[in-house]
């Protein structure tokens, strides 16, 4: 699993746009690999991780 | 709130219920664990617990363990459970007269292809469980099929040992999505794409949809089938009137929001304070 401090991506180390009321666990899209990341520390430094794979049961 | 991590749909409720001065808990389903007998660890007990797993399976034990206990999941186990088998959804559908689409089952080849020559081709096979149109295929002739019942017996796993077949309805790549809560049909939307498939999380593009009456009527009526709660339903409309397809009980609508003008997130903050106020005093068994 990919993981890194900060606003880069963890996969690709684009820089990945963050909104001012980021919640831990919110997705995110990187916008330059296309890689969904998810926010698993908000102090005393963000951190993004590579969101889960998509399993079988995921959905509606 | 319980999510796997916080999508577009998550934070919007996050919003709504902050608007409304109620302290929400957002729970990741991947941090819950706990004795069957007791409340799960890392939920605070709470009136009312909103259930917004990615997973269905995560959705229905956690629906169950929080009613054993008598919390107060919404949705119920029964309407998450229901909603997330095509097979449950389909006979629900049918058992309460509601206009659908219906579908045929199969167990082996020789009833599949047996099943699709009485369907006629083109025909859609879909898994049981599952969403987002994810292995869902368009079958047009017999070669499809049997190409469909090889990969589905090299995948393996219980649930592709079903075959869900249902006749393909040609609606120029639209159908509707309608929002049902606490049994009003509050919004809907018609999902548009250059393929078959109109499933937003493949890129159908969504635009608001005024109600009438019969969409109206439909709409709740699926929802009752299968339980009530918050649903979304996906119905096609034919020379025959509406007809549901599926009914959803984690619904997405993060596009669904602007493009109708209804506060979506709103409606569903305000339906489950209204059930965390009808829970019982004594609130759920630790």
């Amino acid at each position: 699993m990919s993981v890194a401090i900060g606003t880069a991506c963890p996969i690709c180390a684009g820089a990945v746009d963050t909104p001012d009321d980021v919640m831990l666990g919110e997705l995110l899209d990187c916008d330059e690999c296309g890689s969904e990341l998810e926010v698993t520390q908000l102090a005393p430094g963000l951190e993004l991780t590579e969101a889960p794979m998509c399993a079988e049961d995921w959905g509606e | 709130m319980v999510c796997t991590g916080v999508r577009a749909e998550e934070k919007m409720l996050a919003a709504a219920f902050s608007a409304r001065d109620v302290e929400l808990h957002v729970v990741d389903d991947r941090t819950i664990h706990g004795d069957l007998g007791s409340w799960p660890e890392t939920l605070p007990q709470v009136d009312a617990v909103l259930l917004r797993s990615k997973s269905h399976w995560r959705n229905v034990v956690i629906a169950r363990w929080l009613e054993s206990l008598g919390g107060c999941p919404i949705n119920e186990s029964r309407v998450i459970e229901t909603c997330g088998d095509k097979v449950l959804t389909t006979l629900a559908l049918l058992k309460e007269g509601v206009p659908t689409l219906g579908a045929s089952l199969a167990f082996a080849i020789p009833g599949a292809e047996m099943t699709a020559e009485a369907i006629g081709y083109p025909l859609v096979v879909k898994p049981v469980i599952g969403s987002w149109g994810r292995l869902v295929g368009k079958v047009n002739d017999p070669d499809a099929l049997d190409l469909v019942l090889d990969h589905k017996a090299a995948l393996g796993g219980a649930p592709h040992t079903v075959t869900y077949l249902q006749r393909f309805v040609e609606t120029g790549g639209q159908d509707i999505r309608s929002f049902v809560v606490d049994g009003r049909c509050i919004a809907a939307i018609a999902r548009t794409s250059e393929g078959w498939k109109t499933n937003t999380a493949l890129g159908a593009k969504a635009t608001g949809l005024e109600l009438d009456s019969e969409l109206i009527s439909a709409s709740e009526a699926a929802a009752l089938a299968v339980g009530g709660g918050i649903v979304a339903v996906d119905l096609f409309e034919t020379d025959d009137g509406y007809l549901v397809n599926e009914v959803n009980a984690t619904m997405e609508f993060r596009n669904s929001v602007d493009t109708t003008g209804v506060d979506i997130p709103g409606v569903i903050a305000d339906y489950v304070l209204g059930e965390a106020e009808a829970a019982p005093a004594e609130g759920p068994r630790a």
